[in-house]
């Protein structure tokens, strides 16, 4: 247990590191954040009511949706580049000897990561969001609690969909398809682009019970305060059942894929 | 691409005045027709890599298409609720769309590789480019040349065909002429923020994401009609950095709209000189940028 704190320490220390970088990003999420909200503006001023929200819910999914874009990981990145590199190049066969075990490792990172990218890429965005947009934050502490509990089953669903991503180098050896194919479903179905309760008939439906919801869509609406008491269970039951089926997936397909694992030399 | 080791030593004595010797290499040849000819080779052998590894390609492009196409597949679901956003319709925003995404693919395909200078700057590998008798503009544009871009153009073509099929257009010659004037203009002012992007990051190396709030950050607010956003944003766009002149200020003169700032009808024509503008401009961050480089040295 010790050895994956001092590994996520070692995420959160390494992002932690590219400070332009990271003052670069807020930056751009920022600018972002000012397109998108004047869009949804336009949209909920034809339907103030729209998806369920009120114009100010609506701004503010704009500006959580920026400020949890890296956090959650909805556009890939973080640690999937390095393992499917690792497998193409053979290294892995070095991770597979050490005495941890590879998936909780590279969760272990994941998790440091996702705690810098939250701190360091979502609080200021959200901030600037709220002195130039009338937003509607939580009163209660309980539901800033509540919501960093969703963003945290969201960080791991977003691992275990990554996971199985990253392994799939095993079988495709180039992995950049892969990522590619996965970065347009996060995109699309964590809701980044459109809140996914404005997607229409099944779409939305479909879209609404698939894992990457778990990511901006579910995190969202519990800020909002959208799901309380019996709804709040719901949500996180909803994510932590992805998460587990996910993490057993990933089990799974690296058990079937280490017993294949043919190290090229060289 | 084979990557001359340079030494340590060597790169600065280039590096303290980068342009002082390749005016005698170049005597009596056109560096700016040198330039492209180094251009179209770096191009064409990157080509010929890409074509190495076809599905890949294939993925790839097809990945580009899908990804820029949902910015229009979000506007698509906004219009399942509304019949008008800022008071446009959907074929009216859809040449907005077509026009700003067609003009900012051309120059993400040709220009949009120099938004990996940031990289070469911080690893010490712009030193190889600095010791080739080529421009170094050249090399660093021709950079792991991305071909999969034709997959944003390919996008943004359609909508435009889309928009042209269905909007009721008074058609005059000028009107027509405007089209491809403001898709070519616009892929030269977008080109130009490109290069001044590139000339930020010799100063900035890590802080490289920054130039993506002017290109995409960019491309996406001409997505939509001006009258949506706030009057400073428009200004902004319109005087600062000139990205209205791309697609906003032409477009709306081909829908017959008048623009939210007031500015007279003529301005519509004006695409063509902020262009060449924006270039100038770039053209001098971009030396200043080169002339205060300092290699890593390692």
């Amino acid at each position: 247990m010790r050895l994956y704190a001092v590994v996520a320490a070692g995420g959160f220390r390494r992002h932690a590191t590219y400070r332009a970088a990271t003052a670069a990003g807020v930056f751009t999420n920022t600018v972002f954040g000012f397109i998108v909200a004047y869009t949804y503006m336009a949209l909920w001023d034809v339907r103030p009511r729209l998806g369920g929200y009120d114009v100010s819910e609506a701004v503010t999914y704009v500006w959580l949706g920026q400020a949890l874009l890296m956090t959650c990981a909805m556009m890939g990145g973080g640690f999937e580049d390095e393992l499917s590199e690792r497998i193409r190049t053979g290294d892995i066969a070095v991770d597979l000897y050490r005495p941890a075990d590879l998936q909780l490792w590279w969760l272990a990172g994941d998790l440091g990561r996702a705690a810098f990218h939250l701190l360091g890429r979502g609080i200021v965005p959200m901030v600037l969001g709220a002195l130039a947009f009338d937003l509607a934050l939580p009163r209660s502490p309980w539901t800033w609690a509540a919501f960093l509990v969703s963003v945290s089953l969201g960080v791991v669903v977003s691992f275990g969909l990554r996971y199985l991503v990253a392994l799939s180098a095993f079988w495709l050896m180039d992995g950049a398809g892969a990522m590619q194919m996965a970065m347009l479903a996060g995109l699309f179905f964590s809701g980044m682009l459109l809140p996914l309760t404005l997607f229409p008939g099944l779409l939305g439906e479909v879209a609404r019970a698939l894992p990457w919801s778990s990511l901006l869509q579910v995190p969202a609406d519990v800020f909002l305060g959208k799901r309380t008491g019996w709804g709040l269970v719901q949500a996180y039951a909803f994510q932590a059942g992805w998460a587990v089926a996910l993490l057993l997936a990933g089990r799974l397909l690296q058990s079937v894929a280490t017993r294949r694992v043919v190290v090229q030399g060289g | 691409m084979a990557e001359a080791e340079v030494e340590a030593g060597a790169g600065r004595r280039d590096v303290a005045d980068p342009g002082a010797w390749r005016e005698d290499a170049f005597a009596g040849r056109s560096r700016l027709l040198e330039g492209v000819r180094a251009y179209g080779l770096i191009v064409a052998m990157w080509m010929r890599s890409t074509m190495a590894y076809r599905a890949s390609f294939v993925m790839t492009t097809v990945g580009n298409f899908v990804a820029t196409a949902f910015d229009f597949v979000t506007i698509m679901l906004m219009f399942t609720h509304v019949d008008a956003l800022g008071g446009y319709t959907l074929p009216e925003i859809a040449l907005l769309y077509g026009a700003s995404a067609t003009a900012f693919g051309l120059s993400d395909l040709l220009l949009g590789s120099v938004e990996r200078l940031g990289r070469r700057v911080r690893d010490g590998t712009l030193d190889t480019l600095l010791v080739r008798p080529v421009p170094v503009l050249a090399q660093v544009a021709a950079d792991r040349f991305a071909l999969r871009r034709l997959g944003r153009i390919t996008q943004g073509l359609l909508v435009l065909g889309y928009a042209l099929v269905t909007l009721d257009i008074a058609w005059t010659p000028l009107k027509v002429v405007m089209l491809p004037l403001m898709v070519l203009s616009g892929a030269a002012v977008f080109g130009a923020v490109f290069v001044a992007g590139a000339a930020f990051q010799f100063f900035a190396q890590d802080a490289s994401e920054v130039q993506n709030a002017f290109t995409y950050g960019g491309t996406t607010v001409l997505q939509y009609p001006p009258s949506i956003f706030a009057k400073e944003l428009v200004r902004g766009v319109t005087f600062v950095v000139p990205l209205a002149f791309v697609s906003w200020l032409p477009a709306l003169y081909v829908l017959g709209r008048d623009y939210p700032l007031g500015l007279p009808g003529w301005v519509a024509f004006l695409p063509p000189v902020v262009a060449a503008l924006c270039w100038a401009l770039a053209s001098l961050a971009w030396r200043t940028g080169l002339r205060a480089y300092r290699s890593t040295g390692s």
